[in-house]
């Protein structure tokens, strides 16, 4: 059934009239209103939408940061609701890496611990004794990749925007996840670091990851080869780069 | 690994946390202080009350005594009883020593002088006495040889024409509690001088007589007996009511000056000692045994009823209304000390309601990798433990210091500032105790990281609770 995914013939994520509302103070705010999308093995998919569209919503919704008041999310064939927490838990460590605007990185660790954060955090203490060597090792490497090699030993105030957004990209790919989802992810840096960033999702897609991206900037979810647009709650608009 | 990194980190970088490491320092280097020293004073007030009796008294409050104590003390004393008398089977298996004792009240007059003082009168053994007590110990020149305390005194070497002369034979010598012979100065040193042997203080000692029905024996008559002897050692034993009005004296002459002796010898008292592989309850058990049998097998004799006030007494209980207090000052003071810990949890709970606050970024991040909620609370605890754990071990190793240097504190704050804790010319009290007991110490320690970790506890599981989202939104950076 993997196989199917891999070979593009199902999509790898899918969502099915999903909705979801917040309570502003007395009135409730309707932000997604029965939303579809599938998102296949290897595609590198944008979601574009106006502040307040709902798209960073859907975002936290397809990874499991968040859940819908009604519909469902599939990962693979199987709905997420279904999910135990400790499933859930292991689903975000390992299935899906999360890059964000303000990149939330942990000030207290340094750049090279903040990249095998993930790895260590799947592990007990006693398995991350025997798997370390590797996980530093996949660090060191990750960040050469991203141009960070010298700066490992670094804290994250230490380094510019583009840098820590490119640790971020670093951490969220530590445990190879099957789908990348980016918040904004150029939407707190100049236009040259935010080129360099998506340069970076062209090059990690050319391997084949899955990249889903939020974006309010029509001119960056170009970068992608898909583009959905979101607006008034729903999907309204979806084009494919030729 | 990730939840001890992290959780260290948090406490070497954040500032906040300092403060509530001092908190918990502060809290246990109180505890510390206070526990040792009350705990030392309860203590040191134990031994000495325990040193005064021995282990088991069998004895009356009643000033009238009872009889047939010689009788008692033969069966106490008794190693390898005949078959007839098979109950009182290895009486003397289990007891190291036995005294009897006389007490009563009585007028002191110095020989010479018109002033009298109310004074509770102990006429006892000294030999045995010591065997019994720590008698011997609290004497200051008969410390080593006890048995001639009492002797008509000799004159001393010094005094060349009279050189080894009794200065009175008729007279014998007694023992004064060294708060009625000698002052302290204010840190607390008795000044000695002469010796009473050098002295030659002769005491009169004036007491009412009893019979056995506890009227006046002399009445009609010349009511009281008066009997002088020579001041010959003082005892110290660091009880300051007995210190300050208890005269030691031949347990013979007592009898006769109480009216206790004649063919149905008296005794308030028979104190014992048992040997050192018995409990104290196992003993006092046995000895209560003994004394009901002899009761029913005495009941039919003369003035039997007289045995009927008598009980069997451990020490600690024999000395219950003097302990007590001082116990319950010591809980009083562990349940004041119980709320200055409840404080200690109200500051870890502040601080690390703050540090959560600020923290609620790095709690997002965690779940965002797929930290779950009970990695979240071990994350928090095990902060709040290493909070408890330096602050404790820094409080501890600071109470330990303190506590070492403590005398040398007072004595300086004393010289300097005229500061003493207790005034060692009114409180029987030598130097302030200052050993540390492991087992209190690590009561203190652990209390205070379970106190940290309470403190830590709701923050914590309010963080474990928050969504993700929440916390990750742009409008919580």
């Amino acid at each position: 059934m993997i196989d199917d995914y891999m070979s593009n013939d199902k999509p790898i994520l899918k969502a099915d009239g999903i909705y979801k509302s917040y309570r502003m103070g007395a009135t409730k705010v309707k932000v997604l209103k029965g939303v579809d999308l599938a998102v296949k093995q290897g595609e590198f998919v944008a979601i574009v939408g106006t502040s307040g569209s709902g798209k960073s919503t859907l975002l936290h919704i397809l990874g499991a940061l968040d859940r819908p008041d009604k519909g469902a999310v599939s990962f693979e064939g199987r709905q997420l609701s279904r999910y135990s927490s400790g499933e859930l838990n292991r689903f975000r460590n390992k299935m899906v890496g999360f890059v964000f605007q303000f990149y939330h990185l942990l000030d207290e660790l340094n750049v090279l611990e903040n990249v095998y954060l993930p790895a260590m955090a799947s592990k007990s203490t006693i398995g991350w004794l025997s798997c370390r060597r590797w996980a530093k090792s996949r660090a060191k490497e990750l960040l050469d990749q991203l141009g960070l090699g010298e700066r490992a030993k670094h804290k994250p105030y230490q380094l510019s925007g583009g840098e820590r957004q490119r640790v971020a990209i670093g951490r969220a790919l530590m445990n190879e996840p099957r789908i990348l989802l980016a918040d904004e992810p150029t939407g707190n840096l100049d236009s040259a670091t935010g080129n360099g960033i998506l340069d970076v999702f062209e090059k990690l897609n050319g391997t084949g990851q899955t990249i889903v991206m939020v974006t309010h900037d029509e001119r960056i979810a170009e970068r992608a080869e898909r583009i959905v647009t979101l607006a008034d709650g729903k999907i309204e608009h979806k084009s494919t780069r030729v | 690994m990730y939840k001890i990194i992290l959780a260290i980190r948090y406490l070497i970088k954040r500032r906040i946390t300092y403060f509530a490491v001092l908190a918990v320092a502060l809290c246990v280097f109180i505890v510390v202080v206070v526990m040792t020293v009350l705990t030392g004073l309860v203590s040191d007030f134990r031994q000495k009350n325990h040193s005064f009796v021995g282990d088991c008294v069998v004895g009356t409050e009643s000033l009238v005594g009872f009889v047939y104590y010689e009788d008692f003390m033969e069966i106490l004393s008794r190693d390898l009883p005949s078959p007839a008398e098979a109950g009182y089977a290895k009486a003397g298996a289990f007891i190291d020593g036995i005294s009897p004792v006389i007490k009563s009240y009585a007028l002191i007059t110095r020989k010479g002088a018109d002033e009298n003082y109310g004074v509770e009168i102990m006429g006892i053994d000294p030999v045995r006495h010591s065997q019994t007590t720590g008698f011997a110990q609290t004497l200051h020149y008969h410390k080593d040889d006890v048995s001639n305390v009492f002797e008509p005194a000799r004159r001393p070497d010094s005094r060349r024409e009279t050189r080894g002369q009794v200065k009175d034979p008729n007279y014998m010598s007694c023992v004064l509690g060294i708060d009625l012979a000698l002052e302290r100065d204010e840190q607390g040193r008795y000044t000695y001088g002469f010796s009473p042997a050098e002295a030659d203080i002769a005491i009169a000692v004036t007491c009412f007589p009893l019979t056995a029905k506890g009227a006046l024996a002399k009445a009609g008559t010349g009511l009281v007996n008066t009997q002088t002897f020579y001041y010959n050692d003082t005892s110290q034993s660091g009880l300051a009511r007995v210190d300050n009005s208890i005269v030691y004296l031949p347990f013979e002459q007592v009898q006769l000056l109480c009216g206790m002796a004649g063919p149905a010898k008296r005794a308030n008292a028979i104190y014992i000692k048992f040997k050192p592989n018995v409990k104290l309850n196992a003993g006092c058990e046995k000895v209560a045994l003994l004394w009901q049998r002899f009761k029913q097998e005495k009941s039919d004799e003369k003035q039997a009823n007289l045995l009927d006030a008598v009980t069997v007494q451990s020490w600690k209980s024999y000395r219950r209304a003097v302990i007590a207090p001082m116990e319950k000052e010591q809980t009083l003071m562990t349940a004041m000390f119980g709320l200055v810990g409840i404080t200690t949890v109200f500051i870890v709970f502040v601080v690390f309601y703050m540090i959560i606050s600020h923290k609620s970024k790095d709690i997002g991040i965690l779940k965002s990798i797929g930290v779950a909620n009970t990695n979240i609370v071990q994350l928090f605890l095990g902060f709040a433990f290493l909070v408890g754990l330096l602050g404790s071990a820094i409080g501890a190793v600071g109470g330990w210091r303190f506590l070492v240097h403590i005398n040398q504190i007072e004595n300086w704050l004393f010289e300097h500032f005229g500061f003493q804790l207790w005034d060692r010319a009114i409180y029987a009290i030598g130097d302030i105790p200052n050993q540390v007991e492991f087992k209190i110490l690590m009561v203190i320690i652990l209390s205070a990281i379970v106190a940290c970790m309470a403190g830590a506890l709701i923050p914590t599981w309010q963080a474990a609770k928050l969504k993700p989202v929440e916390t990750l939104q742009v409008s919580q950076l």
